[in-house]
């Protein structure tokens, strides 16, 4: 057991440095970003391996989502006769808060494990040193596409859930429990404006950008063998699922 | 031409490279011999930026590589063609992309020649009926030659092969050193092969280096370092005694 201070110190340190590659990588990825080739098509890519096949999955969590806001919003809204708010209280629920995190944490469960995975595996099979190799810079070639896509991903996911879960909603509201349809979608068209979804928006490309770039660093900078690759997914799903529900505090506090 | 000057390198607190002075020479097979964890694979991945040295230079062609960043390293890398210890194919690419790879990112060639010259190095390596396998579905000695083929594929001036032959029974390995000998004579690079084989590597290479505790004990002809009175030198190549093994 060594000297307290000195353990303090050492953790403080290595987490300060953790922090600055992590804002290195994050600069890195900018810069590569802008640079020309764009590589379209491995963008493309990842939006399909992010974004589409991440869709059933969101759809699937966003109907019961939805379902469960209807439900808990209808009695809790009953003890003060307001079921009449059901539609905004569901609505604003999902597009302020529910629908963006929910979506990122989602996709940060699939896809951004995935991600730390097969980037984590390149590591440590030298298939990354074999880019860098054939002068291929591996910041372009793997990380800058899977956090353009993260970008485009996750506000489109956002969207669907926000759908998906305000019919969620619609159908045990309006459906089971007899609240007016045209009160659900109209009080809904009244009480939710452009800002709620602006501000949802941009809550949802934020952690777009969060889980791809959390996701990305764990596998690009992953320890040892198959235990490192497996503490790098880990932490991968961690860090993004925690920072994404900071972050999204501190843009509520902002936004609204 | 390749020469490392005083190449030092440390990993934490152990110093892997103490001091490597070597000449590689232009259009030869080098074999760099020496023990398991002794810091060969180390010393390969400076020849190429791979790893920056701590102090010392790497001269390629008179260019210093610690110097160079961005497109000036890259264009020094496309040089370079690389046989990694664990072949580094790409897993998600068939045999095909992957050999393709390095034309399809490094040049504007129309894909039809891009096919032809990928069949033709597949065929070469002898893998010319297996171009849409993934590497997971070859056997180790495919893999190594699909790797062998991936390097060639742009006619690079000097390969680095870094243990070739490892985890290889006798037959394979002297497949490998066979295939490397005749491209070495079809194609004409400079060779850098690392290699802990004894004494199956000396009937490949021209010249032999031998690292021992980060600094090249002897540089020589393969016949001159089987006669060594080094007593280091010696002791490897008979296999003789131990002593101590540090990171690869």
């Amino acid at each position: 057991m060594g000297n307290p201070l000195e353990t303090i110190g050492r953790t403080v340190f290595t987490q300060v440095q953790t922090m600055g590659r992590m804002a290195i990588f994050l600069g890195s990825t900018g810069f590569w970003a802008v640079l020309p080739p764009l590589r379209f098509r491995r963008i493309v890519g990842q939006v399909n391996f992010i974004g589409v096949k991440s869709s059933s999955i969101i759809l699937l969590t966003a109907a019961f989502s939805g379902m469960v806001l209807g439900l808990q919003g209808y009695y809790t809204l009953r003890k003060f006769g307001s079921e009449a708010l059901l539609g905004p209280a569901v609505g604003l629920t999902l597009i302020r808060e529910l629908g963006p995190v929910m979506s990122a944490l989602m996709v940060a469960a699939r896809a951004g494990s995935a991600s730390a995975a097969e980037i984590g595996i390149m590591r440590i099979t030298e298939q990354i040193d074999a880019l860098e190799a054939m002068a291929v810079n591996p910041m372009k070639y793997l990380v800058v596409p899977k956090v353009m896509a993260g970008l485009i991903a996750i506000p489109l996911l956002t969207a669907i859930f926000d759908v998906v879960g305000i019919f969620g909603g619609y159908l045990i509201g309006v459906k089971m429990l007899g609240v007016g349809a045209g009160t659900y979608f109209s009080e809904m068209r009244n009480m939710v404006d452009m800002s709620d979804i602006w501000g949802g928006f941009l809550k949802s490309v934020s952690f777009g950008l969060i889980v791809t770039w959390v996701c990305t660093y764990k596998g690009f900078y992953t320890g040892y063998g198959a235990e490192g690759v497996g503490k790098a997914t880990t932490e991968a799903v961690v860090l993004s699922s925690v920072m994404v529900l900071v972050w999204n505090y501190f843009m509520t506090a902002i936004l609204f | 031409m390749i020469q490392l000057i005083d190449l030092r390198k440390s990993f934490e607190r152990q110093q892997v490279l103490k001091g490597v002075n070597l000449i590689i020479p232009r259009g030869k097979v080098t074999a760099i011999i020496g023990r398991s964890g002794g810091g060969k694979s180390v010393l390969l991945k400076h020849l190429i930026g791979l790893i920056r040295p701590d102090s010392g230079q790497v001269l390629v062609d008179g260019t210093d590589l610690g110097r160079l960043r961005g497109k000036a390293l890259d264009r020094v890398r496309e040089k370079f063609g690389v046989l990694f210890q664990g072949c580094a194919l790409f897993d998600s690419l068939t045999v095909f992309d992957n050999v393709a790879f390095p034309l399809r990112e490094k040049t504007r060639l129309a894909e039809s020649e891009i096919a032809k010259r990928t069949m033709q190095r597949l065929e070469a390596v002898g893998l010319a009926d297996m171009p849409h396998k993934y590497p997971a579905e070859l056997s180790g000695g495919m893999k190594k030659r699909a790797a062998l083929a991936r390097a060639l594929i742009h006619d690079p001036e000097i390969i680095l092969f870094d243990e070739p032959t490892t985890g290889l029974d006798p037959i394979l390995l002297n497949s490998v050193h066979r295939l490397i000998v005749d491209a070495h004579k079809r194609f004409g690079f400079t060779a850098v092969v690392v290699s802990h084989d004894i004494p199956e590597i000396f009937d490949i290479a021209q010249t032999v280096a031998m690292l021992h505790d980060g600094v090249i004990v002897e540089h020589d002809s393969p016949g001159m370092i089987m006669a060594s009175a080094n007593p280091v030198v010696r002791q490897f190549i008979t296999g003789a005694g131990n002593s101590q093994a540090g990171p690869e």
